[in-house]
């Protein structure tokens, strides 16, 4: 069968002929919005229009049948418009109000989940892992869904003082803004390539694997045409392993997931602020990393218990101090917390001012 | 079909939280790629390493970006995902779609792919997953003679992305979906052939609550902010405060700048002191409401730590207006990739160029004055340069103060 002739540089399709009807009248007339439930909110617009929204969970990862259902849906409730957001929901646009309650009994039935609005705890932001990446330490999906079903109640109905965004990241490129949420999974490797020198020079360009180190560990091995490591300056980034494959970095019993916390990126209340190392090691046990999903649901939990209306993670810390963060936890406190690369000169304390 | 064993994947269908392993299934039902996927995914967890090969050259004819290679280890084990390429489909503005335009979407995933997606990857694209290589110029011509084209990867600019702004949002200072619309458009070429030193990332948000996390993970961060006064409706004031919002302890004193009064019947802002941080306004949104001059904060250089450290956005230009066709926002955009494109060396991202040039030359060369705005505080070393221009540029200062009498400091 012949195929139709492709066009290039055309860019995505305008947004505009996607909005309901109801978007494109009141387009950037919006009065206000209030949250009715975790999985609801209703827009209203200066000239009284009303829109209705209906957050409802993803997988991120779909099938083209999940989508054609999400369409379905559309279509009987919302002449067949819908959404998805930063985060990977899905929201389902009502303009009929009549059509609210019979849509989200519907939503129900076939067993979607409603929920991610205000103050608990949304979707989280993931990379993609071992379904799709070739430098993952670990499987992002699975992680996002043992953590989720742990903290399901804080999607659903049950709040918190404020928002708290989670992310995974597969390894330290950390794709995605992981390293501004309130607390973030990050995968490591922690021992030094393996070089598998006879591939070296067909596969890798020497300057370009000497380039690709932050630490400037590596230097060349002339004898083997091929390179060699300081493992005194090593920090396992996997860097270098992006530019070369013969310089593999992955290892089942030592590849691990590392979590930092009080992260944000709005400017509310407070500056944005990057997450910071609290537990610098947790061994990778798929399919349900029982130890990492208990402590990302102790320090919500310590979170719920101590901050104040309004405060993110990151704000409550700042506020108490972080010794006081880790006392609460209970977390141990390593040297690993204590930056030793870029930006020791800001994170160390300079004042005999601290609590106990 | 092979019929997988897979225990360990299995686990993940139990629980509340909807499973991307009975995503997998349902694809699995009648497509060779997704079945080999989840077999190949069981073995990844039952030996924790991963089997995904980087790169290699795949694409479609004139892009050099918008597929990425994948190729599996595992390709005689697993020949459906042997290759399993991502094809990354440009995304509406602020992901809004009609159900015809993405059944169509899937409808040709299907023919020609794993029927797997990602609605959507972090940058923003649809993500089509899985997808041989003698397929992709099939794909390619089945989208965009439908009117989808392919984002973007590799050195290239990125796919931009918004949030939903205007289209349902009341805090939007600009319209971040037409902007998006508009740069996506302006600059196809920059997209489809990569010929930046890395990657550049434009993302935009209507207001500080950054809701698409611009100041974290873009080059450019382009964030919706205002000039005005923050209209009071007092009486929503008063309906707040009687259902139960404790004003003086929830807004006031969180009030960053201390600049918001509240005697238990009228709330007053000292508008010349409120640094626009969103607080008080996303938590009373019925009564608060900024006004004046609508425009945006332009920053640049957020990027992961990898190579040597993270960095949020700085502040270039503290204020423009936003308003098609944008001119004056495209030209520095220019602007700013050609002092890149002079400076950087291979995979140098904007931000850290800035840091080793200085921010200095940055500013000069694309025209920007400098602002205390675009600082957190002044610097703490002595060690600066002065050009024979700053010194002629004091002396004549101090010879108009001779002149006039008085010091201008
Ligand atoms: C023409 C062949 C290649 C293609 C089409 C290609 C494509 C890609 C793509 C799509 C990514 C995904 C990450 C992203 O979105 O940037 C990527 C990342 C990357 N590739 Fe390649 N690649 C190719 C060859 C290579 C080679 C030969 C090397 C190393 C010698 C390499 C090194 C990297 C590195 C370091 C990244 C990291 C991510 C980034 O820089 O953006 N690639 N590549
Ligand atoms: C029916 C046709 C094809 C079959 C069955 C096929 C099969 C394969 C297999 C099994 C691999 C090895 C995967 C692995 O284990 O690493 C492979 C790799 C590859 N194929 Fe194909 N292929 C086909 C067509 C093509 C075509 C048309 C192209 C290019 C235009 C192509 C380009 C490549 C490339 C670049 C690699 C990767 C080599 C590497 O990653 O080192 N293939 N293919
Ligand atoms: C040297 C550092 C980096 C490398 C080597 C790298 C490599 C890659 C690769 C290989 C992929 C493709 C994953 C797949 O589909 O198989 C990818 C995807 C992606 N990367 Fe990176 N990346 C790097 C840094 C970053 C950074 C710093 C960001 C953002 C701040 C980023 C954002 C993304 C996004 C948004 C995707 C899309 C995939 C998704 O949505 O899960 N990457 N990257
Ligand atoms: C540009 C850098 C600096 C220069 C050139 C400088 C120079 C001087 C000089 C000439 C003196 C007088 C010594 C004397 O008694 O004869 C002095 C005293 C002093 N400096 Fe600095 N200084 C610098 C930075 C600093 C900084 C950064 C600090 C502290 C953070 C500091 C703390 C002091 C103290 C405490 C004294 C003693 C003052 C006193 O006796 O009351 N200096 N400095
Ligand atoms: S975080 Fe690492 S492993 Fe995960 S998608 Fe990005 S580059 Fe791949
Ligand atoms: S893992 Fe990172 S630090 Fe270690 S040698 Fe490779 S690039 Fe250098
Ligand atoms: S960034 Fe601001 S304008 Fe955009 S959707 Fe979020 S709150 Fe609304
Ligand atoms: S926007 Fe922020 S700084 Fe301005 S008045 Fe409100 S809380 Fe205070």
């Amino acid at each position: 069968m012949a195929l139709p002739q492709r066009k290039t540089d055309i860019g995505p399709p305008n947004f505009e002929q996607f909005l309901p009807p109801v978007i494109k009248k009141n387009y950037g007339k919006w009065k206000y919005h209030e949250v009715l439930t975790p999985g609801t909110m209703v827009h209203v617009a200066e000239s009284g229009d009303k829109l209705w929204t209906v957050r409802v969970a993803s997988p991120r990862l779909i099938a083209t049948d999940t989508i054609r259902e999400h369409c379905d849906i559309a279509e009987k409730y919302c002449d067949g418009h819908l959404r998805y957001t930063t985060r990977n929901n899905v929201e389902f646009l009502v303009s009929d109000e009549s059509k609210l309650e019979p849509l989200k009994k519907d939503l129900t039935a076939r067993g979607f989940k409603m929920g991610g609005i205000g103050y608990g705890i949304s979707n989280i932001v993931h990379t993609q892992g071992w379904v799709h990446c070739h430098s993952a330490a670990t499987d992002a999906s699975g992680l996002v869904k043992s953590m989720m079903d742990e903290l399901y109640e804080y999607f659903e109905s049950k709040r918190l003082p404020n928002k708290l965004r989670l992310a995974v990241a597969c390894c330290v490129n950390m794709c995605g803004a992981v390293h501004c949420s309130d607390i973030a999974i990050v995968a490591v490797h922690t021992k030094i390539p393996t070089i598998a020198h006879a591939n070296f020079k067909n596969m890798c360009e020497l300057p370009t694997v000497i380039g690709s180190c932050p630490t400037r560990a590596i230097s060349p091995d002339t004898a083997q045409k091929s390179v060699k490591i300081n493992p005194e300056k090593c920090m396992f980034c996997g860097n270098c392993f992006t530019v070369c494959p013969p310089m593999s970095i992955k290892d089942p019993e030592r590849d691990g997931i590392a979590i930092v916390v009080g992260g944000k990126v709005s400017t509310l209340r407070t500056n944005p602020k990057f997450s910071k190392l609290v537990i610098p090691y947790i061994s990778n046990e798929p399919p349900r990393w029982p130890k990492v999903v208990a402590a990302v649901k102790h320090i919500v939990e310590v979170y719920a218990a101590n901050a104040r209306k309004h405060e993110r993670v990151g704000e409550w810390i700042e506020r108490v101090g972080w010794e006081r963060f880790f006392s609460l936890t209970g977390i141990d406190f390593t040297f690993h917390s204590i930056d030793d690369f870029t930006f020791m000169r800001d994170t160390l304390r300079t004042s005999p001012a601290f609590k106990w | 079909m092979k019929k997988y064993n897979t225990p360990l994947i299995d686990d993940l269908e139990k629980g509340p939280w909807p499973s991307f392993v009975t995503e997998m299934k349902k694809a699995a039902k009648n497509n060779e790629m997704a079945n080999d996927a989840l077999g190949h995914l069981e073995k990844c967890y039952s030996t924790k390493v991963g089997y995904w090969k980087h790169g290699g050259i795949v694409g479609v004819l004139g892009y050099g970006g918008g597929v990425i290679g994948r190729y599996s280890e595992l390709g005689e084990e697993f020949p459906g995902v042997a290759h399993f390429h991502t094809v990354r489909l440009n995304q509406p503005s602020g992901f809004f779609y009609t159900s015809k335009a993405l059944k169509e979407i899937c409808d040709i995933w299907d023919k020609y792919g794993s029927g797997l997606t990602n609605m959507h990857g972090s940058t923003g694209d649809v993500v089509l997953l899985g997808c041989r290589t003698e397929s992709l110029e099939a794909v390619f011509a089945e989208y965009s003679s439908r009117g989808w084209d392919l984002g973007s990867s590799g050195s290239a600019l990125r796919t931009p992305s918004c949030c939903v702004g205007p289209a349902r949002c009341e805090w939007a200072n600009y319209d971040t979906l037409g902007l998006n619309y508009a740069l996506t458009q302006e600059f196809q070429d920059e997209m489809h052939r990569p010929s930046f030193s890395y990657k550049f990332k434009f993302k935009l948000s209507g207001c500080a609550c950054d809701c698409v996390a611009s100041l974290a993970r873009s080059d450019m961060s382009i964030i919706g902010t205002w000039k005005g006064n923050i209209v009071i409706d007092q009486a929503e004031v008063k309906n707040y405060a009687k259902n139960g919002m404790d004003i003086n302890a929830e807004i006031v004193n969180m009030c960053p700048t201390q600049c918001i009064s509240y005697d238990g019947k009228e709330m007053k802002i000292d508008n010349a002191e409120c640094n626009r941080c969103m607080h008080c306004i996303a938590k009373m949104t019925k009564a608060l409401k900024p006004s004046g001059e609508k425009g945006a904060t332009i920053c640049i250089g957020s990027k992961a730590p990898i190579v040597v450290g993270s960095l949020l956005s700085w502040v270039i230009v503290p204020f423009i207006k936003l308003e098609p066709p944008y001119t004056e926002l495209k030209d520095l955009i220019r602007k700013i990739w050609d002092w890149w494109d002079e400076n950087a060396k291979p995979r140098e991202r904007i931000g850290e160029v800035i840091e080793m040039k200085g921010m200095r030359s940055f500013l000069e060369y694309i025209g920007v004055p400098p602002m205390p705005q675009q600082i957190k505080e002044p610097r703490k070393d002595p060690f600066m340069f002065y050009t024979e221009d700053d010194i002629a540029s004091f002396k004549t200062k101090e010879a108009e103060e001779k002149k006039t009498g008085k010091y201008k400091f």
